[in-house]
């Protein structure tokens, strides 16, 4: 997939979204450059999830724009959706497929050609090639958060949105995760993922975006910020 | 482990994915049979809607059976009974239709796939359409044995193929616009059944002439009523299904 302009991959402008009474987002602004890792902090209830899912098209924001790779998401056609893979808090999969049934399932649904080798590659690079044929509500947690990865990158979006992905991860599978995200940044990709794990996200990001109050309140490079800073940061909101 | 310190990361690079070109009418249709395919494939493991439904279904016409048993005529029974326990039966399915996907969170992965959502409904159609079918297939001769009436008549058989096509298509819409409503087991059949009373109607009269030994044009107007009352619908769902999805 190509850059279509010099805008950032993800280029939200002026979102706003209200949940009955109480609005989540109060027209927020923020761009994800292509290659770029920008973790998004906030407390619970801050909108992280709700941002999450207005990008990748699952939500509709009330007012405000989404562009990814140039395109408006609300005026392109369904094709733009290829450009997203999101990992959310629910593992996105059927529990009653195997692992390779749940892959070769939604490589039809992306059009992959031959997705064999992919599902394959991605299967024992997650550590579930020996379980691949074994039913999903099997799985551990954890087990169903790698394989819920390899669904979210079977396509090769240029755009991934993680909420949370490390919910459920034991340590050697956090860091194949975030092996994975330092790959994808370097090839190119947008990442966008939302932590609580401050050390987490200062270690994985390139940028840290404190998202409060339905705003990006502060934005900074990860490489300036120690975690004391960043505690301090945090606590401010 | 696929090493001894950690995973491995993996080389996305080496295995690039690779997309079809041709889109259109044929991929839309490949996709459209993949998602029926999977909702069989999920069904015969888990059999939550068949298995729901045929056990309803069965009880029922016994229930039917002991209740009617001193009835002097079945032929004027049996119409209601048996499209009555269709729509009943059938809310069951329905219910866990998109359901179960938005309990274990699969919808909203389907809704991000590139394609138009319509192929999502009538994917979701073709599999309930063919779960109820299935649940008929094996009440008909329960109730043949119960009440002594043979329903495998052609023009009956055809008013069941009309009348199962057009609660699919209604059923799987609503369903598909109550699953993120609380209490949605009771609101669909609520809204459900009053729109299909059309179809109920048409499928009870169509059903007790043919048992009746009428001739074909002495009904024909209850399978053209049966005929547009689907055509209508498929239209509407097709107009509508994708703008429903507002939050998932």
């Amino acid at each position: 997939m190509t850059k279509m302009s010099d805008q950032p991959l993800i280029d939200v402008r002026g979102l706003r979204k209200r949940y009955g009474r109480k609005t989540v987002l109060k027209g927020l602004n923020m761009g994800v450059d292509a290659g770029q890792v920008v973790a998004l902090l906030g407390a619970n209830g801050a909108g992280k999830s709700t941002l999450m899912r207005i990008i990748s098209g699952l939500s509709k924001a009330d007012s405000g724009q989404v562009w990814l790779g140039g395109a408006e998401l609300k005026q392109a056609g369904h094709e733009l959706r290829r450009y997203i893979g999101l990992v959310s808090h629910a593992p996105l999969l059927y529990d009653n497929l195997t692992a390779w049934e749940n892959l070769d399932f939604f490589a039809h649904m992306y059009d992959l050609l031959a997705p064999e080798v992919r599902m394959e590659a991605l299967l024992r690079s997650v550590d579930l090639w020996p379980r691949r044929h074994d039913l999903v509500r099997t799985y551990s947690r954890g087990m169903t958060q790698r394989l819920a990865i390899a669904r979210a990158i079977l396509h090769d979006p240029p755009v991934l949105l993680l909420d949370e992905p490390d919910t459920g991860l034991d340590q050697p599978s956090s860091q194949m995760l975030h092996n994975l995200i330092r790959q994808l940044g370097a090839a190119n990709r947008a990442i966008l993922f939302s932590t609580h794990n401050l050390e987490q996200a200062l270690h994985w990001s390139d940028w840290i975006c404190i998202l409060a109050n339905g705003e990006i309140v502060h934005r900074q490079p990860a490489a300036e910020l120690s975690v004391d800073d960043l505690r301090e940061l945090y606590g401010q909101w | 482990m696929a090493s001894g310190n950690g995973l491995m990361p993996m080389q996305i690079a080496d295995h690039p994915a690779q997309m079809r070109t041709e889109g259109g009418a044929t991929a839309y249709f490949r996709k459209l049979w993949r998602i029926t395919r999977k909702e069989l494939q999920t069904e015969l493991r888990a059999r939550e809607a068949i298995g729901a439904m045929a056990a309803f279904s069965v009880l029922a016409v016994v229930i039917f059976g002991l209740a009617f048993d001193l009835a002097p005529r079945m032929d004027l029974i049996v119409p209601g009974i048996l499209w009555g326990i269709l729509l009943f039966a059938g809310v069951l399915g329905l219910n866990r239709s998109f359901g179960a996907e938005v309990d274990k969170g699969s919808l909203a992965a389907l809704l991000l796939a590139p394609m138009d959502r319509s192929a999502v409904y009538f994917g979701k159609v073709l599999a309930n359409f063919l779960f109820i079918l299935a649940t008929q297939i094996i009440v008909l001769p329960i109730m043949l044995v119960i009440f002594d009436i043979n329903l495998f008549r052609l023009w009956i058989l055809v008013g069941l193929f009309l009348g199962i096509l057009g609660y699919v298509f209604v059923g799987t819409l609503f369903a598909a616009l109550t699953v993120s409503v609380r209490a949605r087991e009771s609101m669909l059949p609520i809204l459900l059944l009053p729109v299909m009373m059309p179809l109920f109607v048409a499928g009870v009269g169509l059903t007790a002439l043919v048992l009746n030994g009428r001739e074909f044009g002495d009904f024909d107007h209850w399978l053209l009523m049966l005929a547009t009352y689907d055509l209508i619908f498929l239209v509407i769902a097709y107009m509508v299904f994708d703008l429903i999805w507002e939050d998932v």
